[in-house]
């Protein structure tokens, strides 16, 4: 299928030229990162802009950026340079883990975390991750820069806090004071290219703080604060852990479509979230455990 | 109408594009490459994979515009002047029936090898993981690959 909305290539090599064609263009204008959601877009019609500005090519952007307690993910990044670093992997398992079950190789070369955010359909893999880091998304247009905390930034399905002419310059992940533990889980019906039917992150501190996270279980990627609280200082006991799955359909609103229905989405993220809290101890403990086949297969 | 400059194969070319194209269709409609396939178009089935900077990617999603300066290499590239083990690996266990799948499996293997020469089956099933093959049922793809990396074929 070939793409049949003409529009013209903008190619800017700075975030000044960038941010000035945002202004001209304003809506008409998509920013173009690894393209693996918006030239599906385009030849699904979803979208049909009548100029793409690339975004490659802008020096000021950068890739990754590690510092002592944080981790700057810029707009250029991929899945592919968070799976290579040998310090996300070691410091930031769960956003190692959600890039590891984003698609498939060729996906990940091309695909960028800040696009797959900025894209925010509902079955996203790096949410939960950034979400319980309580990341912070960097924004520039011409009236100036705004950081906004994820928390803040999933409004509905494909919508976002950005403004039309704003650029995502990158993601701040803050590194958790504490000695912590995470891990993702994700239901697919095979492993590579499929989208999440259900997702969850779960970050768990020595100091007892519980952060949980889910995706594609809801009109928006969302933490789970009722569990959160219930959990927070507390050792998990048998009981507590009934009483915490009790709440996972609570925090959820799943939808049966095409991949599976909204009872099969409640249950399976009750067994993810038991399974996922295992995990946690046992990484916690120093164990190392391989999350791949979690739910078989 | 734009001219763009590309290292393809290890020559460089230029050619004619509209930013529409994608750089699947200019491979094969404009540079004469037939092995770059197109199975689905968005993304899914890994037919069109070729090296873009070395890094496999999918040329259906890939706009032949961004490309300008880069180098690609397809499977007519890496097998210019002959066959390479690989290939004659593939040959010596059966591992195609149509051969649709073929190059795109190739090259993201290439890359794989290049990567971490000796991958185990695990790598091996979770890199091909995007690559759909509808006739093997992937055991002889993956016995090829095991063989060409010196691990014992089961
Ligand atoms: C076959 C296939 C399988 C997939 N599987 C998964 C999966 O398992 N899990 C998953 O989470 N996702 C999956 N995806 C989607 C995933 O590839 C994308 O969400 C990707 O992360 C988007 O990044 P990109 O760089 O390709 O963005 P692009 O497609 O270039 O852009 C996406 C959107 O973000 C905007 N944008 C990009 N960069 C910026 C910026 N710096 N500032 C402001 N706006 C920006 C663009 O204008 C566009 O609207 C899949 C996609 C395909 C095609
Ligand atoms: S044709 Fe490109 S992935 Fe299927
Ligand atoms: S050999 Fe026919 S699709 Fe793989």
């Amino acid at each position: 299928m070939s793409i049949t909305n003409d529009f013209e290539y903008y190619c800017p090599s700075s975030l000044d030229e960038t941010v000035k064609l945002l202004e001209q263009l304003g809506e008409q204008a998509a920013l173009l990162a690894g393209g693996t959601d918006l030239i599906v877009n385009i030849k699904d019609d979803l979208e049909s802009p009548s100029a793409v500005i690339d975004i490659k090519r802008v020096s000021e952007l950068r890739g990754l950026d590690i510092d002592k307690d944080k981790l700057f993910i810029g707009a250029k990044t991929t899945f592919t340079d968070i799976l290579d670093s040998s310090v996300i992997k070691d410091n930031y398992l769960l956003l190692w883990e959600s890039a590891r079950a984003v698609a498939s190789v060729g996906i990940r070369n091309r695909a960028t975390l800040v696009g797959n955010i900025c894209s925010a359909v509902p079955c996203m893999d790096s949410a939960p991750a950034l979400l319980c880091y309580d990341a912070i998304v960097h924004t520039v247009s011409k009236t100036g820069k705004r950081d906004i905390p994820i928390n803040d930034w999933f409004i509905a399905p494909r919508k976002t806090a950005r403004k039309a002419d704003e650029l995502v310059v990158g993601v701040t992940v803050p590194l958790p004071s504490q000695k912590n533990s995470g891990c993702y889980i994700k239901l697919g019906r095979y492993g590579g290219e499929d989208l999440a039917q259900a997702g969850l992150g779960i970050l768990i501190r020595a100091d007892l703080e519980y952060r949980i996270a889910f995706t594609a279980v809801g009109p928006i990627p969302i933490r789970a604060q009722k569990i959160e609280e219930l959990l927070k200082g507390k050792e998990i006991d048998q009981d507590l852990l009934k009483q915490a799955k009790e709440l996972v359909a609570e925090e959820i609103s799943p939808i049966t479509d095409i991949r599976s229905t909204r009872e099969y989405r409640e249950h399976i993220c009750r067994v993810m979230f038991e399974r996922g809290l295992i995990v946690c101890q046992q990484r916690m403990n120093g164990e190392i455990i391989n999350t791949v086949r979690i739910l078989g297969g | 109408m734009k001219e763009i400059t590309f290292i393809l194969n290890n020559e460089k070319r230029s050619v004619q594009v509209e930013p529409s194209e994608t750089l699947l269709e200019v491979l094969r409609d404009k540079m004469g490459l037939k092995s770059p396939k197109c199975g689905c178009d968005r993304g899914d089935c890994g037919a069109c994979v070729v090296l873009l900077n070395g890094k496999s990617v999918r040329s259906c999603l890939v706009l032949a515009i961004e490309t300008a300066g880069m180098e690609i290499m397809t499977l007519e590239g890496i097998s210019a002047k002959n066959l390479n083990a690989l290939q004659e690996a593939f040959i010596a266990f059966n591992s195609f029936q149509c051969g649709y799948c073929a190059p795109g499996i190739i090259i993201t293997v290439t890359e794989l090898l290049t990567k971490n020469p000796k991958p185990d089956l695990e790598e091996i099933k979770e890199v091909l993981s995007g690559n759909l093959c509808r006739c093997t049922g992937y055991k002889p793809i993956f016995d090829a690959i095991l063989d060409v990396t010196g691990k014992e074929v089961k």
